[in-house]
């Protein structure tokens, strides 16, 4: 039994066994006593997982020793999968594009359960007390919310609009202080928040004409602006949780009117919040730039010409860095923003097929999966030395379980 | 309208046509690009995602014409960009094929 909970790697079990019987003593392992060795004991702090979206399989890092820990497989679809933690960080949830709803033990790098909640999902989130686990899904349109600790149904929330006789695919799901979940729906052009406090009786609050097209979504770290990207139009929706009955407004409707757009390979992510001071910075929609917003007064900040349409910009946790990644063609490099001087400090090219961003919590390092290489690199954001580089198949998201600890994350 | 007749009907006889197929290089290529970037999304298996489904059974009916002109010049009013800058006629005519047919 104590062997299901011990964080050892068989090889890390077979060593001290080998060490021991060097000594001559004739041990046998047994299983119980695997808990007791000093390496069964150990945070999740460090911790972290990389989908191989190809492959169906996850890879367990540590961040402390840049290192792969092991394989976790059998997880369906991870084509756009991502991951949320659970507030002990102990339990990764992980949303696959075949609708599946997986829970992962990082200690014992197995799968603890394993759902089929829709035909075709995007995402999810943990609710503010880490009882709730809540999923969109484009097929059928909607949220589904799930218990956390044993992932039993809850609640359904189809996303109907237009009298109710259409489904809209959900995008943008975070949650929100109060129990709450906020979503975004593509088809209809809605924002919707759904109050959990009786988690089988959600109670929603819906706003209309927030704009066309809403792609992907984010809240401020204070948990207190949502914030939707169109791609439908120009600009972003934006959504204060503080004064629900000052509605939706929009930020930037007339930032780049009239320029032509080129076509868009790749949609663009909001995912955290790059902010640096009072400058927020976000892809820009079929441009080769990333928009600076001025986070007191929502007005345009400033532009910044890069070498691609950006997919995720990402601040350093110090905000005195952001990181940009590109849509296909030009989804080899890497852009770093300098957000004193509003200019690029840093072009990388770590390969095709670069996915995504992670930065280590204080942000010392940052975790880079480039796909087609078939290799997650790890760069130290001061000097941008090459530090580690670790084999995984086609990798994509990167998740560490400091995301347990943020709001919308 | 002959405008409008005169392009779909080129691309027609294009497709049909025994058009030479791409290299065995060049199609690992194409079918990296199918899963990977087009499955950004249309979904890794192609089961559909933000774009529509693009398994055999969802095109069953689709003219082949139709389905090259869509990866050619995009559909305006929706996310679908044009492939063009990055894929010859015949190239598309053999992703076509591959699509209808089903990917492995």
């Amino acid at each position: 039994m104590k062997m299901s909970v011990c964080a050892c790697s068989l090889r890390e079990i077979i060593g001290m066994r080998g060490l021991l019987l060097t000594l001559g003593l004739a041990t046998i392992l047994l299983p119980g006593m695997a808990a007791d060795l000093p390496c069964a004991l150990r945070g999740t702090g460090d911790l972290g997982l990389v989908v191989e979206r190809a492959s169906g399989s996850l890879r367990e890092i540590e961040t402390s020793g840049n290192r792969e820990l092991g394989r976790i497989e059998g997880l369906g679809d991870l084509s756009h999968a991502s991951i949320v933690y659970s507030r002990d960080a102990r339990y990764g949830y992980v949303f696959g594009r075949d609708g599946g709803l997986t829970q992962v033990d990082l200690l014992t790098r197995r799968i603890v359960k394993r759902i089929i909640q829709s035909g075709n999902s995007i995402g999810g989130a943990i609710s503010q007390d880490g009882r709730l686990v809540a999923v969109s899904n484009y097929e059928p349109g909607g949220v589904r919310v799930f218990d956390a600790a044993t992932l039993e149904p809850l609640a359904d929330i189809p996303a109907t609009y237009a009298d109710g006789s259409k489904r809209s695919k959900v995008v943008g799901l975070v949650d929100a202080p109060g129990n709450r979940f906020v979503f975004s729906l593509w088809d209809a052009g809605e924002i919707w928040i759904a109050d959990l406090a009786d988690p089988r009786h959600p109670q929603l609050t819906k706003f209309k004409d927030i704009g066309r097209q809403p792609y992907d979504a984010l809240i401020t770290p204070d948990g207190r602006h949502y914030l939707a990207g169109l791609f439908g139009e120009d600009g972003l929706a934006l959504l204060d949780l503080w004064h629900l009955e000052a509605g939706v407004r929009r930020v930037l409707p007339d930032y780049g009117k009239g320029e032509q757009r080129l076509p868009v390979y790749k949609m663009p992510h909001l995912e955290g919040w790059a902010v640096a001071g009072t400058r927020a910075f976000v892809p820009a929609v079929g441009l080769h730039e990333v928009r600076v917003i001025d986070t007191q007064t929502w007005q345009p900040a400033g532009r910044i010409p890069v070498q691609g349409q950006p997919v995720f910009v990402m601040a350093r946790p110090d905000g005195r860095q952001v990181w940009v990644n590109f849509a296909f063609p030009d989804n080899d490099r890497i852009q770093v923003i300098d957000t004193e001087t509003l200019r690029i400090a840093k072009t990388l090219t770590p390969g095709k097929g670069v996915l995504h961003m992670e930065f280590e919590p204080r942000g010392e390092e940052v975790w880079v999966s480039v796909r087609d290489a078939d290799r997650v690199q790890v760069y130290a954001t001061d000097s941008f030395e090459l530090r580690a580089e670790l084999p995984a198949t086609k990798p994509s998201g990167i998740f560490l379980t400091a995301r347990a600890h943020k709001i919308g994350l | 309208m002959c405008r409008h007749v005169w392009p779909t009907l080129g691309l027609a006889l294009l497709v049909t046509s025994a058009v030479a197929a791409p290299s065995a290089a060049r199609q690992a290529e194409l079918l990296n690009l199918l899963r990977q970037d087009c499955g950004a999304c249309h979904g890794l298996t192609l089961k559909g995602g933000l774009g529509p489904a693009l398994l055999p059974s969802a095109l069953d009916g689709k003219p082949a014409a139709f389905l090259a002109a869509t990866i050619l010049h995009g559909r305006p009013g929706t996310p679908m960009p044009p492939w063009r800058p990055f894929l010859s006629d015949s190239e598309v005519a053999w992703l076509v094929r591959q699509l209808q047919e089903g990917v492995q």
